[in-house]
């Protein structure tokens, strides 16, 4: 037993961290330092500028454009790409439409879809959540009635982040309103945004940013090539994906580079005539949230282990610890970076800025941001399966209750 | 970076699991407790025979040379049979300072002897005003003749009532919370001028208070270098903290097999109390916490034979209070969920509840590491 990376892996994350360093545009690194999320653009530029490297689509096998990298690797490799701060990879792209097509799709999907993915060439989008379906997914109810060599899809779906940056969406659909389970008569999708009758309206979220939509298909089209799997085995596919491919899902990395950047931004800030990071109690909650980290690195070294050695790859269930911890601690970490902010992370100044430019600012720049990181990570826990629904499967599948 | 356990380490737990689940199943453990030392002379008889004595001792002194993974895999199991024989005291502290600080002479002469169980040792160290601040010491060494006259007193040593001898600390210089200045000393539990008194703790281990008065020592009773201890007795309790962190966690992991077996059986409304959600979602955040506890309990063995003394330390606090923070949700967790029958001494879940509650407050509790580390955020 020996918690220590090998020389092998320090020379790999050595490797990464200088890639990142010199590849990285400094633009886009400094607007995510100061807490802003990555533009359409910058996520698209830094994906790009990976896939040139080979290192987008990190975890698929080497013939469809992966690295070929071990789950170890895989995991330093999202730290460090978190830890710069960089766009993370489209998830929908890397680690949700790309394994599913290798798993399930057909060669001429592989082919068609497949780099344009890993390029980012085409942005995706993920069509599950309903208005009456959330946790429960099963019951989802937007049909898809086959007419010849087309399916005819109606309904809506809701949540979809970035559906308006969208080309396409993998969506799951009714097709068989009538099996005896509910799952058995879900089939999945591959629908072009751009076809007459998508149609897509902004939620706005409580951080005030345009990230979540409704969409709705009235009479849309799809060809029925753009079947993933066979018919009314849809569900088979979508647990596929809800289940692949765990590795990053703490996001260690971006909470570790949040307590960062807190205790840096605490030297500029002051309490009692003091830099605050002298603070007592800022201190001890700074200690806390490292041992929290500490603890989850840990777990996640191990859960990252057992994968890399399991023969059937198989999730373990207990990635759901690391889903839980992981949401917790990026929620804790973001209201850290809010509470330094403090007053000055309350005001909403970015809009007004055009017109103010001539008046000095309010705070110091990174303050404004924290508020709107700390409102849209409390959809950090709900999203990917609530941590309710992460104890139901722990319940189930480790406890046995 | 590896999790898998040499087929030796496997062996070894087996082992211990095996003699552990013959002798102490809950009424054994009950009648050793009741026992007028409380603990097991026989059983220490055996943990020699098996080698467990002398698991991290060198094979050049009579040991298994086992290192910090196989006394965490002991404690582990340890901790899930709530084992109260002096192994703690005398061959994680005493073996530890005997180790570090030993000569020739003194390794030779007391490290087989706690191999072969001949030999119990207690590690005399903390003092009542000291709470848990290890440079704050004011018993005295003073020389004389040749040698040492030791007066002062130790508090809550623990097993300091069976011990044959005694690792005491002392001020050779320096005032009280000076970290220059301490030697560590053997001391005969039956010299002239110490006095013991024993008592249980909380969860039954036994400790005692220490009064030396006019305690002579030759020179050769000195442990390590003269005036510059305290870089030892940081090692003896970074060794405590991380073997008790692994005993906590076998500890919690008896607790939630106990608690889930409970869920299971237990009918309440006409049916078994573990189909509410409610209490099924308490039973996963246990989990969670033992997990994480689990995590903070390998880094705690993994750390402490690091050399650099500072990371050492940070990773060992980091561990002490992940461990402590998930052993107290565990414990008070398990308990809820029991309902009454967990707040009663017949039942087992109330006996590891105190042991977890013992150990939190042994080498630092959760608040005094935790103030450490916020001591070195930077």
């Amino acid at each position: 037993m020996d918690l220590r990376f090998t020389p092998e892996e320090v020379a790999f994350r050595e490797e990464v961290r200088a890639f990142i360093r010199d590849n990285l545009p400094p633009e886009i690194r400094e607007r995510m330092r100061l807490g802003h999320p990555p533009r359409k653009q910058d996520t698209i530029a830094w994906q790009r500028i990976l896939n040139r490297k080979g290192w987008a689509a990190y975890s698929w096998p080497k013939e469809w454009g992966g690295p070929g990298w071990s789950p170890i690797q895989r995991m330093i490799f999202l730290e460090e790409n978190l830890s710069a701060p960089a766009p993370e990879m489209l998830s929908f792209n890397i680690t949700m439409i790309g394994p599913v097509l290798i798993q399930f799709g057909t060669e001429a999907q592989k082919r068609r879809f497949l780099p344009r993915a890993a390029n980012l060439d085409d942005w995706w989008c993920q069509g599950f959540s309903e208005p009456g379906a959330g946790s429960d997914l099963a019951s989802l109810k937007t049909r898809a009635v086959r007419e010849g060599d087309h399916y005819v899809v109606n309904g809506q779906k809701i949540w979809t982040s970035t559906a308006h940056n969208a080309d396409w969406c993998f969506c799951l659909v009714r097709t068989n309103p009538q099996a005896a389970k509910r799952q058995e008569g879900i089939s999945f999708l591959l629908i072009d945004m751009r076809t007459p009758g998508v149609e897509v309206r902004p939620i706005i979220s409580i951080d005030g940013s345009h990230h979540l939509n409704e969409v709705f298909f009235t009479d849309v089209k799809v060809p029925v090539e753009n079947l993933v799997g066979e018919e009314n085995r849809g569900w088979n596919v979508a647990k596929y994906l809800l289940g692949n491919e765990r590795t990053g899902i703490a996001r260690l990395g971006k909470s570790k580079e949040r307590v960062r950047f807190a205790k840096e931004v605490a030297r500029e800030v002051r309490k009692r005539g003091r830099p605050l990071i002298e603070d007592r109690a800022f201190r001890a909650r700074v200690a806390q949230l490292e041992v929290d980290m500490k603890a989850l690195e840990i777990t996640q070294l191990r859960v990252v282990s057992a994968y890399a050695k399991s023969a059937d790859g198989r999730p373990d269930p207990l990635s759901s610890v690391l889903k839980i911890k992981g949401t917790e601690l990026l929620q804790a970490t973001s209201e850290l970076a809010m509470d330094v902010g403090g007053p000055q992370a309350m005001p909403v100044w970015q809009q007004e800025l055009a017109q103010l430019a001539n008046e000095p600012p309010i705070g110091p720049e990174w303050a404004p941001q924290m508020a709107p990181n700390y409102l849209m990570l409390r959809a950090a826990s709900i999203y990917g399966g609530t941590n309710e629904i992460q104890k139901n499967i722990l319940t189930k599948a480790v406890l046995g209750l | 970076m590896d999790f898998d356990l040499t087929d030796d380490q496997r062996l070894l737990t087996e082992s211990i699991t095996r003699l552990l689940a013959d002798q102490y199943a809950f009424d054994q453990r009950k009648a050793i407790l009741k026992s007028s030392q409380g603990w097991s002379p026989a059983l220490w008889g055996k943990y020699a025979e098996l080698g467990l004595l002398g698991l991290p001792i060198a094979e050049e002194h009579g040991g298994f040379g086992g290192g910090a993974v196989e006394v965490m895999l002991l404690m582990q199991v340890f901790g899930r049979h709530l084992v109260l024989e002096p192994y703690l005291a005398t061959v994680v502290l005493g073996g530890t300072a005997i180790r570090l600080a030993g000569d020739a002479g003194q390794k030779g002469e007391i490290l087989p002897a706690i191999a072969s169980g001949a030999m119990k040792l207690a590690f005399a160290h903390y003092e009542r005003e000291a709470r848990y601040d290890i440079a704050d010491v004011q018993t005295t060494a003073t020389p004389k003749d040749g040698g040492f006259v030791l007066e002062g007193a130790k508090s809550v040593v623990l097993h300091g009532d069976c011990a044959d001898r005694l690792i005491v600390s002392a001020r050779t210089a320096g005032g009280r919370d000076d970290a220059e200045g301490i030697s560590l000393f053997l001391v005969d539990a039956g010299a002239e001028g110490v006095a013991r008194r024993g008592y249980p703790l909380r969860d039954g281990t036994r400790a005692a208070e220490l009064s030396l008065s006019g305690v002579r020592v030759p020179a050769s009773a000195l442990l390590g270098e003269r005036d510059n201890a305290l870089p030892v007795i940081e090692r003896v309790v970074e060794a405590g903290i991380a073997a008790t962190a692994a005993e906590v966690v076998g500890a919690m992991e008896a607790m939630q097999a106990m608690t889930l077996e409970y869920l299971k059986t237990r009918q309440q409304f006409g049916r078994p109390i573990g189909e509410n959600q409610a209490l099924q979602h308490r039973a996963a955040e246990m989990l969670v916490a033992l997990e994480q506890g689990r995590s903070m309990a390998m880094l705690a063995s993994m750390m402490v034979e690091e050399p650099d003394a500072a990371e050492r330390a940070r990773s060992i606090s980091m561990a002490k209070v992940g461990v402590g923070q998930a052993g107290r949700f565990v414990s008070q967790q398990a308990i809820q969920l029991h309902g009454g029958i967990g707040m009663t001494d017949e039942y087992a879940v109330g006996h590891f509840f105190r042991r977890v509650m013992v150990i939190e407050h042994l080498f630092g509790d959760t608040d005094w590491h935790l103030d450490r580390l916020a001591d070195q955020v930077a």
